[in-house]
């Protein structure tokens, strides 16, 4: 089943995987990071008293959670060079990785608007009413009283979310982005071995995964302890 | 000093108010009671804003409170302090921080301006020492004497209980009523929804009946508790008083 295991097992092999799983790592980080910013615009939008940004961030929401973040990459390696391209007239020298990063992050930043809507949503109404009779303005209200009780609830989710990226990030593969994924298809090809190669990167994967996930437990009963 | 006029107030399937008025003079304490349902809290909600009434009209020192003068409106609320039957603490702040945000965000005090105002008002209360707990190491009744602090630390004219004493385990209830009724001795002006029928008693000096939306009876409390006038009263006065 793992012809080429012994050959594949070298420190220059497993270092290479190792560099996939830090670029993986670092599409997902700066993901997250970009779609927490998106998010925390499309919650604001989605709780916006006017029409427009409300629209606009409910049909956000729902075509990047209704369609599948493959179609959704590989929509923007297509338009975003043809846009440029209509443009300037010039041909774009693409860079996948930046695709790849403003693909994860417009997906995720849809899944973190209704992390960070329902985190807020979450806040028990009997605390807006106080600030209400005390007298505090809704914008004193959300930044003193609501916010640091809904960042709480907010955070657990999100570290799931960037667990999610991780393991989403693999689909850039198919763009060409040389991340842990293709860096272990790489592997496979050139000892015609696919199995042990496939078999490290899930290693490498779970690595990253199961110790974010352990920091997340860490960081929820941290948050929990004034509850 | 508080005037409702012809106040009717629908939610989606019920009129919780049927064309109330109501007339609190200064120093009155006065006790809005009734079965539940009767729209006692959303009166009481009314006065101070929260809920918006369909129709009618309520002042406060004669002048009209109005929404669309936001500014006049604001400080016309800012009058009124409210207690809530859920206390409605902030749980990530400890009891001093509690009592001194609002005047801080509010009013610009200084911080140590507003922490001497805080402390006086939760040594009245009985809870100076427990400044810098969290509201969840506190028990109801000690809650409840902090969310009274805070919003006594606004200096507000008028006090509003929503049913203050609901939530609490029956041996707390006590040390909620005697910190009203210390305030109450001091002059400030109560509009409470109880069910404590000894507090409308003895401290309050009014009643006011509630039933289905409609004010069935307006009367000095003695007069109210011995010799109630109206059926409902009686027949609602003979199932919670017992003798």
């Amino acid at each position: 089943m793992f012809p080429a295991f012994q050959q594949i097992f070298t420190t220059e092999n497993l270092a290479y995987l190792g560099k996939g799983a830090l670029l993986s790592l670092l599409i997902a980080a700066i993901s997250l990071i970009i779609g927490t910013l998106l998010g925390i615009l499309g919650a604001s939008g989605k709780r916006s008293h006017h029409i427009v940004p409300k629209v606009i961030a409910n049909l956000y929401v729902e075509i990047i959670r209704g369609t599948p973040l493959l179609l959704q990459i590989l929509i923007i390696f297509s338009v975003i060079p043809s846009m440029y391209t209509a443009i300037t007239g010039n041909v774009l020298r693409i860079n996948v990785y930046l695709i790849g990063v403003i693909a994860l992050s417009i997906n995720s930043g849809a899944y973190q608007t209704e992390l960070i809507r329902s985190g807020i949503n979450g806040v028990d109404k009997g605390q807006w009413e106080a600030c209400e009779t005390l007298g505090m303005s809704e914008k004193q209200t959300m930044r003193r009283v609501i916010l640091p009780q809904a960042f709480k609830r907010i955070v657990p989710p999100v570290i799931s979310e960037f667990i999610t990226l991780i393991k989403d990030s693999s689909l850039i593969s198919t763009i060409g982005a040389v991340e842990l994924l293709k860096g272990a298809q790489v592997l496979g090809t050139e000892y015609y071995d696919v199995m042990s190669p496939y078999i490290l990167a899930a290693i490498y994967y779970l690595i990253m995964t199961v110790s974010i996930s352990y920091v997340g437990r860490y960081v929820e009963k941290r948050l929990a302890v004034s509850d | 000093m508080i005037k409702v006029e012809h106040v009717s107030k629908k939610f989606k399937h019920t009129q919780a108010l049927k064309d109330v008025s109501l007339e609190v003079k200064q120093g009155e304490i006065v006790s809005l009671i009734g079965p539940s349902g009767s729209g006692k809290s959303t009166l009481l909600r009314c006065i101070h804003g929260l809920e918006v009434p369909e129709s009618g009209k309520i002042y406060l020192e004669g002048e009209l409170m109005d929404r669309h003068d936001p500014v006049k409106y604001r400080a016309q609320r800012n009058k009124m302090g409210f207690v809530f039957q859920h206390f409605n603490l902030f749980p990530n702040m400890t009891v001093l921080q509690n009592c001194t945000l609002a005047p801080i965000q509010v009013l610009n005090q200084s911080e140590s301006e507003a922490e001497a105002t805080a402390m006086r008002y939760l040594n009245r209360v009985g809870l100076a020492e427990k400044r810098d707990e969290y509201p969840n190491k506190l028990s109801g009744g000690q809650k409840q004497r902090v969310a009274i602090a805070r919003a006594l630390c606004m200096s507000p004219e008028i006090m509003l209980f929503d049913e203050p004493t609901s939530a609490l385990d029956p041996e707390m209830i006590k040390e909620v009523l005697d910190v009203m009724g210390d305030l109450a001795k001091e002059g400030m002006t109560m509009i409470v929804v109880t069910h404590e029928m000894g507090f409308a008693h003895k401290v309050g000096n009014r009643v006011v009946f509630l039933d289905q939306g409609v004010i069935m009876e307006d009367a000095p409390s003695e007069q109210f508790f011995t010799d109630p006038q109206s059926e409902r009263a009686k027949d609602f006065l003979s199932k919670v008083l017992y003798e």
